[in-house]
């Protein structure tokens, strides 16, 4: 016998998750146009390693293995993990980072629903913690590079770290926009000169600012079909563009443009697909203003004045720690406890 | 037209309500059996006043209200009493109740019944009258109306009349105001009197159209105290704090009545109730039923308390799958224990089920805190913690985030992605709370009555310890002196004779104790 | 010199009225630990944890003296909240300590009764009422289910009733799930 409400709506989390992977296709297209189809292998490797590591913590917890099998959410931090990488690293990192993501950051800590840090996050900080040199090593956009690499050059490079004769690996490779920035900054040089090589684009990085459009194309798609709301992604943007605009109109050559830092680096992604993750984030909609505004602060502070190329990964799991925090202090009243202040006033006054 | 206010969240499920619109209201034969629960109302279970085998007349009382929270029951029709036992009713616990069975004379033959002018009559009178006649509210919660017409502690500007029904497949309240707006209106009428209200606000969803065309006009012959208000079409919507909300901007919060803010409540088919009990003098001996789901041709009747509810499913043809029936709509209704069990005050519809119709909930996942229900939660709770601090027991927690402030009305769970039973776990946490708030006062009580115990037990020693001094002390012939040469004489003379006894007891028991000896 | 002597005194008197205030407003009676252990104790008053009443056993807790897992009638969930208070480890039920029942009240067998009052002594919440000669009976509503009266009636007539599940003390049950993925569904059980 079951009880009351018997009926329900038509909806479950494989579909949530998968909405959001098809949201992330648009970002995944332009990725590849710009550059290479490299992308798709790893994204393939890091779903495949994620559904593995998923079985396996499932049967060593005892767990039904198809209905979390099929949930998608692993997908989703393969997904994720995969495209904050670079695409050109070797296959084991992938696999590693994955492994990592889906084993400690989500099943030690209870699975599906109970992870306090965000899994493809987690995951990202292991890797470039742990392999600094390969993860700068980002392929160059179609176009820039001295040399581009054919698929199956890519595939064998990804595989078995050859690659074809007479091309150097710094003639494929280069650092990403926030990096150059950052080094030839170092360099006393200022940033419009900076931002006047090939290397960028319009508005962030040559190449990945159009992927950036693609990741906001699906993130608007995300909020259109309800399934994130407005709070992150906004308080996200704003605040980071304020602070950028801050920094930036006080000393305009040693601080990039707000516009710059939204599509550069992970931060669009971000917005809308990462710090979005419903698991690790608030669940009070106040909470979702802070967080998202805290993170941001965070991602402009590493990203201008930390070592790391970006900051989004570190920012989000530095929020991470404070979700518990924040969500008890942003409880919102209840219906018919609202003025309960205003109550006690009116008894004064009323005989 | 005054000015909505809005509550949070709500949902839209598929009303059905249609199906069950087109005929009118059909009045449902005289069932072969009665089963008339005693307990059908919020409140001490009433008191069985009939034997077996009795004959009792249509609107006699068989059960007395006990206490203040009460009401009576009545004989539905004319019958003999040939049972009074416990018999399956509609409750979640699926458990019998006590119950009469009444089987029918045919005759449907009255007792002497009349009404009152209720403007002639005293408030304290009236309230009386709807005691008498078991009147209790209709629209789910049954609690009874006499001590929701009091207004002597509280002035009440806003009577509010729920014409909303917001729950899906049910219609017996749309159809009633259609068939009957006159009778509601003037039982509105007695309630406005009783609670002396400034004015009377009837809600009635969007989606009724007919109801309030019937409505407006039969309020408009009452002048402008008396308002059909259209709200929109929301579940939950027709919740009484909900509707209070919308109506007049008030919020009640778990623990407040809305008489503190000068607002009450009452059901539609509840003002129609009170009007034929007072006007008539009749009890509530009947109601108007949905039958809906799984049947050929879904319906509203008018059925006896204490309808079995397959005689009445019959009338409508319930379809072969039907694997079950629900009492109340699909959010909030309860699965009946049998077939047999009988129509009760609260029975507003009545749904068969079928695998097609309500197909078994999918496997739970675990909570992935998306949120969905906290934007649903017309309570404004945070149903994700709830169910987490009653998942794990956390029962102190789980009052600290208002549990008792969630009304249960499902929309967390008819949206929830993982398809956790919340509603499930929010009735365990509150009925665990409630259990043991009960058990710490039992508690309180043995420990209190044990000290009591333990202080009378030294009290009492103490006592005798100062009985047995004053005695030590009375036996000194201190006094002796102060009395005449007589008494003394005549003390004297008593004392020797008690001596002697007391030396023939001696001896006597010096002789029993020797004599086994020998 | 005289500032100096006037401020030291200033000090002494505000710092004499905080901390005299202090002591009354903050003085506890009796002592709060032993309160608090008898406040989770389910007064049964059933000397099962082998002292004569709850109390006592609250004051050999608070004292070191008895363990927590003595009381059968607080189940595990009076140890649990026991353990909570103290800082404890959970202890299971020891062996010499009784299985926890399900609750019961006592029921006089009235037929039977010869008037004895022994069982009217032996409650330890005054819940018999009767007198010498007359007919015993209880009073369900304040009975603890302690069982101390049924050892004392020399003709057997007291039976301790299991208390039935009836609509009015039903309660609702822990849901189950179809697919139990979360772990402390199963745990808390």
């Amino acid at each position: 016998m079951f009880f009351s409400p018997f009926i329900s709506k038509p909806d479950s989390v494989a579909q949530i998750m998968l909405k959001v992977l098809l949201a992330m296709l648009p970002g995944i297209a332009l990725y590849v146009w710009y550059f290479g189809p490299a992308i798709l292998v790893s994204i393939t490797l890091a779903s495949i390693t994620a559904l593995g590591t998923e079985a396996l913590m499932l049967k060593l917890r005892h767990r039904p293995i198809m209905p979390f099998l099929k949930d998608n959410s692993a997908l989703l931090t393969a997904w994720l993990l995969a495209l904050s990488i670079p695409p050109l690293a070797p296959w084991w990192m992938i696999v590693v980072g994955t492994a990592f993501a889906i084993a400690i950051a989500k099943h030690l800590y209870g699975g599906l629903g109970n992870n306090l840090f965000n899994p493809a996050m987690v995951g990202y900080a292991v890797l470039i913690i742990s392999f600094p040199m390969q993860m700068t090593q980002w392929i160059a956009p179609h176009g820039l590079g001295q040399v581009e690499l054919g698929f199956f050059d890519q595939l064998e490079y990804i595989f078995f770290s050859r690659l074809p004769n007479s091309v150097s690996l710094d003639a494929v490779t280069m650092a990403t926009p926030l990096d150059t920035l950052k080094t030839h900054l170092h360099l006393d040089q200022s940033v419009p000169q900076i931002l006047g090589m090939p290397i960028f684009g319009q508005l962030g990085g040559h190449g990945s600012e159009m992927v950036a459009w693609g990741f906001l194309f699906g993130g608007l798609y995300l909020l259109a079909a309800r399934i994130i709301s407005w709070h992150i992604p906004v308080a996200y943007l704003v605040t980071l563009f304020f602070i950028a605009a801050i920094f930036h109109l006080a000393d305009p050559h040693h601080y990039a443009a707000p516009l710059f830092h939204w599509y550069s680096g992970a931060a669009i992604l971000g917005a809308f697909f990462i710090l979005t993750d419903p698991v690790s984030s608030p669940t009070t909609n106040k909470g979702k203003l802070i967080y998202a505004a805290g993170a941001a602060l965070l991602t402009y502070l590493i990203r201008v004045f930390g070592g790391f190329p970006d900051g989004v990964a570190f920012a989000t799991l530095l929020m991470n720690i404070c979700v518990p925090l924040i969500v008890l202090y942003t409880q919102p009243k209840v219906f018919g406890k609202k003025d309960q202040g205003l109550d006690k006033k009116n008894k004064v006054v009323k005989p | 037209m005054s000015k909505l206010y809005h509550f949070h969240g709500g949902i839209h499920p598929p009303s059905n309500k249609t199906q069950s619109t087109q005929r009118p209201i059909a009045c449902a034969p005289l069932p072969s059996k009665l089963v008339i629960p005693f307990h059908q109302h919020v409140g001490n279970r009433a008191k069985p006043i009939v034997q077996i085998g009795d004959h009792v007349l249509k609107g006699q009382k068989i059960g007395q209200s006990e206490g203040q929270l009460s009401s009576a029951v009545h004989a539905s029709t004319s019958g003999t009493v040939t049972a009074i036992d416990m018999q399956l009713v509609a409750h979640h616990s699926g458990l019998p109740d006590l119950c009469v069975t009444l089987i029918p004379d045919g005759k449907d033959e009255w007792i002497t019944h009349n009404g009152v002018d209720y403007q002639q009559t005293s408030h304290s009178e009236l309230r009386h009258l709807l005691r008498k006649a078991g009147v209790v509210g209709l629209g789910g919660a049954v609690f009874p109306s006499d001590l929701k017409t009091d207004a002597r502690h509280q002035k009440i500007t806003t009577l509010i009349l729920n014409g909303a029904e917001c729950e899906p497949y049910i219609s017996c309240d749309d159809m009633l105001m259609r068939e009957r707006a006159l009778e509601i209106i003037r039982g509105a009428e007695i309630m406005r009197f009783m609670l002396d209200a400034a004015e009377v606000l009837i809600g009635i969803e969007d989606n009724k159209p007919e109801a309030i065309r019937a409505m407006q006009l039969a309020a408009a012959s009452s002048g402008d105290k008396m308002k059909v208000i259209v709200v929109p079409t929301i579940y939950p919507g027709g919740g009484a704090k909900q509707l209070m909300r919308v109506l007049t901007g008030i919020e009640v919060a778990a623990g407040v009545r809305s008489t503190e803010k000068g607002v009450q409540c009452f059901n539609v088919a509840t003002a129609l109730t009170i009007y034929r009990a007072i006007q008539f003098g009749e009890p509530l001996l009947s109601r108007i039923v949905t039958v809906a789901g799984n049947v050929r041709q879904a319906q509203n009747f008018e059925a006896l308390i204490g309808t079995p509810i397959d005689e009445l499913v019959a009338l409508c043809e319930a379809l072969a799958d039907t694997n079950g029936y629900i009492m109340g709509g699909p959010m909030m209704g309860m699965p009946l224990p049998g077939v047999h069990v009988p129509v009760v005050k609260a029975t507003n519809c009545i749904i068969a089920s079928s695998k097609k119709l309500f197909p078994p909930p999918p496997p739970a996942m675990p909570c992935i805190r998306c949120t969905r229900c906290v934007d649903v939660c017309p309570a404004e709770l945070q149903p994700q913690d709830l169910f987490w601090f009653a998942q794990s027991k956390e029962f102190g927690r789980a009052q600290e985030f208002n549990l008792f402030d969630c009304i249960e009305c499902g929309a967390c769970s008819y949206v929830c992605p993982s398809h956790i039973p919340l509603v499930q776990f929010y009735r365990f946490a509150k009925s665990e709370i409630r259990v043991r708030e009960h058990d710490k006062q039992l508690a309180d009580q043995a420990r209190e009555r044990h000290e009591y115990r333990e202080h009378r037990i030294e009290r009492e020693k103490l006592e005798r310890a100062e009985r047995l001094a004053a005695k030590e002390k009375s036996a000194q012939p201190a006094v002796i002196e102060s009395l005449t040469p007589q008494q003394q004489v005549e003390l004297a003379t008593l004392e020797a004779s008690r001596a002697h006894i007391r030396e023939l007891a001696k001896s006597e028991v010096e002789h029993t104790v020797e004599s086994p000896g020998n | 010199m005289l500032n100096a002597l006037l401020a030291m005194a200033a000090i002494a008197i505000v710092l004499g009225a905080v901390l005299g205030f202090a002591a009354i407003k903050f003085r506890t009676e009796g002592n709060p630990l032993v309160d608090k252990i008898d406040a989770i104790l389910p007064q049964t008053q059933c000397g099962q944890c082998s002292y004569p009443g709850c109390k006592p056993y609250a004051t050999a807790i608070a004292a070191g003296d008895a363990d927590i897992n003595r009381c059968p009638p607080g189940g595990e969930e009076g140890i649990q909240k026991l353990a909570d208070l103290l800082g404890v480890e959970f202890k299971p039920f020891g062996g010499d300590t009784a299985a926890p029942k399900a609750k019961s009240v006592a029921f006089i067998e009235e037929n039977t009764c010869i008037g004895c009052t022994l069982c009217i002594q032996a409650c330890p919440v005054d819940a018999i009422s009767g007198a010498a000669k007359q007919m015993h009976t209880i009073i369900a509503a304040e009975c603890t289910g302690c069982e101390l009266c049924v050892a004392p009636c020399p003709v057997d007539c007291i039976d301790m009733l299991v208390i039935e599940e009836k609509i009015t003390n039903w309660k609702w049950k822990y849901p189950v799930y179809a697919l139990a993925p979360v772990e402390a569904a199963g745990v808390a059980q």
